[in-house]
């Protein structure tokens, strides 16, 4: 892992699916960085390639033309297991439906991604249950998530999210099943992970609200790139 | 790996009805193989018990020549009968066998007083007793003496006497068989069935006796028996010898060895058994098919947790394992349940019916939960690859 060069590097990426006898082009050569620390938010109505772009960005799939670096990785040039290691090691997924296991509880789930790093049992529940103090659901932790609410669901992903303190947290409409208020805490929680952990808050998202509290947006049309910069008004 | 069983077993106790039914159908195969494994390993076990408690190294000479030296009917048309004179021969000239008796098989009526029973009259010489492992209670068996002087004494079964005697004591009693008047001079000790032969059923006396009462100038057939297991070909060539002798060369008889009937009767229920291991693995296939079909409908159902297991960084090794150890849980478990029901059973039967012939060997044990071990590893296979094949981002996307 080079400490020096940006965290992400996207090059003319490109990801195209055959449907049929059609080539349906989802992203059209888009390139941009992101450093270490920094907070994105992905934009673009629906149809514009961003969830193409979250998979490319979270290494669960590969680019047809183009090249993406995480960490100095080219993710294209990996196989299967090398890229669950790289997912295992730098990145921690928020999805918009939590996707937790059901009938594990609270530290269970937080502790899973430690389960694939190979980490035994008990430090494993010690380190899940440090996530979870940080995300402030400690004591929750036996819970299984059937006996929590939206929002502490979503915090319980964000602790397993963290809990191998990964470089990037890649988060997909985080705040898409939850309220107004709910969500609202759910974004301090990033911002604050940003500031205090240093790590890189990358947030796919058709909420403009959401999108003009992160500090750089990148906007995709139709599989291009049109913005990349600080949020314009009025989007 | 621990770590994966353990999770197997959390996946399993999350639908227990589910799990459980499907542990139904490997319970119910391993408990048919092990039962019916058991009763034909049990039916083996018996016929070799029974045959060698009638004496292992047993021979007979049967008169006329069969070729194959199975268990056949006796050859008929004789040419040349077994005599006395024979039985004398090779009691003289017999080096590798221990005793000889002559054998006069016949059926008659014993009457005491007014009570009589119809049974089996077998006419013998006393080397009789030791060469059958048949002895006498009380009073003597037929001696030589009696063959000689043709005495008309009679050995009774355990169940003639109760049947003519009661708790009365027969030594000494006069007794009519088949019209001749005999004197009790013993009384055998209780043997029980064999083969469905009731042992205690049949009454003793001096073959020459029996020749006289069944008007016959021959004998039924020679009993002997080798001096140990390894001489038994020896004895039988000694004794085609020795016969073949008085014969002029000519080979007019048969020598049976009890190692040959063992090997029939072996063959036989060996047969039987795989037959039976067959029929009852048929139900462990049925039992495979249970555990695939709900593994597949798990691995669909879970498509997402498998989708985010990949998220977070398991390889599709692991989830392999993960769903391969689930079905190996299930039918080891099952297996576990089949065997121990099974076990139970015998031990019943064991305690309540004791004269049914079932045996839990370890062989079958082993191979019962082995085999169930294997149908939980087959019918995991196929569903636990699809479930590591499956793309992840198929998987997350999965509604």
């Amino acid at each position: 892992m080079s400490e020096t060069g940006p965290l992400m590097e996207v090059s003319a990426l490109e990801r195209s699916f055959t449907l049929g006898e059609e080539e349906v082009r989802a992203l059209r050569g888009v390139t941009f960085s992101i450093d270490r620390g920094e907070y994105v938010a992905i934009i673009g109505p629906s149809g514009s390639g961003k969830s193409t772009m979250m998979y490319q960005l979270g290494c669960l799939d590969t680019p047809s033309r183009g090249t993406y670096r995480l960490a100095g990785y080219d993710v294209g040039s990996l196989d299967d297991d090398e890229l669950a290691a790289l997912r295992n090691r730098f990145i921690g997924f928020v999805f918009q439906s939590f996707n937790l296991l059901a009938r594990t509880t609270a530290v269970d789930n937080v502790a899973l991604p430690l389960r694939y790093a190979g980490v035994g049992m008990r430090e494993r529940r010690a380190r899940a249950r440090e996530a979870l103090d940080r995300v402030g659901l400690g004591h929750r932790w036996d819970h299984p998530p059937d006996r929590l609410s939206g929002g502490e669901r979503q915090r319980v992903a964000i602790a397993r999210a963290i809990v191998s303190k990964p470089a990037l947290l890649l988060c997909d409409e985080p705040t898409g099943n939850l309220d107004q208020k709910v969500g609202q805490e759910i974004v301090r929680l990033f911002e604050s992970l940003n500031a205090d952990l240093g790590v890189t808050v990358v947030i796919v998202t058709h909420d403009p609200s959401m999108a003009r509290r992160a500090r750089r947006n990148i906007k995709l049309v139709d599989g291009s790139l049109v913005h990349d910069g600080p949020p314009q008004e009025g989007v | 790996m621990l770590e994966h069983m353990i999770s197997a077993l959390l996946a399993l106790s999350a639908n227990k009805l589910r799990a459980a039914l499907t542990m139904l159908g490997v319970v119910i195969g391993v408990l048919a193989v092990t039962l019916l494994v058991s009763v034909g390993d049990g039916a083996r076990a018996y016929l070799n018990n029974t045959l060698s408690g009638i004496g292992s190294n047993l021979l007979s000479v049967v008169p006329g020549r069969t070729e194959t030296r199975g268990f056949g009917p006796p050859a008929q048309g004789l040419e040349r009968p077994l005599t006395m004179d024979d039985a004398h021969a090779l009691e003289r000239q017999g080096t590798t066998i221990r005793g000889v008796s002559p054998m006069v098989q016949g059926g008659g009526t014993v009457r005491f007083r007014n009570r009589q029973r119809d049974t089996m009259v077998l006419g013998v010489g006393p080397a009789f007793s030791d060469l059958r492992n048949m002895h006498v209670d009380s009073g003597e068996f037929v001696r030589e003496e009696d063959v000689g002087s043709r005495r008309r004494v009679v050995v009774l079964g355990r169940r003639v006497v109760r049947e003519l005697f009661g708790d009365e004591s027969p030594l000494g009693q006069p007794v009519r068989i088949a019209g001749g008047r005999f004197r009790v001079i013993g009384v055998m000790e209780p043997k029980g069935r064999s083969l469905g032969f009731d042992l205690d059923d049949l009454v003793f006396i001096p073959a020459t006796a029996a020749m006289d009462l069944f008007g016959l100038d021959h004998i039924s057939q020679l009993v002997t028996a080798a001096r140990s297991k390894e001489e038994t070909p020896a004895a039988i060539a000694e004794i085609e010898e020795v016969l073949a002798r008085r014969r002029n060369g000519e080979r007019s008889f048969t020598v049976q060895s009890q190692e040959d009937l063992l090997k029939t009767f072996g063959a036989i229920t060996g047969a039987m058994t795989m037959v039976l291991l067959a029929i009852a693995s048929i139900s462990l296939v049925v039992g495979g098919i249970g555990i695939m079909n709900i593994m597949l409908v798990s691995v669909r159902e879970r498509t997402r947790e498998i989708g985010v297991r990949r998220a977070v960084g398991a390889t599709q090794r692991d989830i392999l394992w993960q769903f391969l150890l689930e079905s190996v849980v299930i039918s080891t478990i099952g297996g576990a349940v089949g065997l121990g029901t099974g076990a139970t059973i015998i031990f019943l039967v064991h305690r309540y019916a004791p004269d049914v012939p079932v045996v839990l060997s370890p062989w079958i044990a082993a191979v019962a939960f082995g085999s169930a071990f294997a149908t939980g590893v087959v019918s995991g296979v196929v569903p636990a690859r699809r479930a590591a094949r499956l793309d992840p981002v198929e998987a997350l996307r999965y509604e």
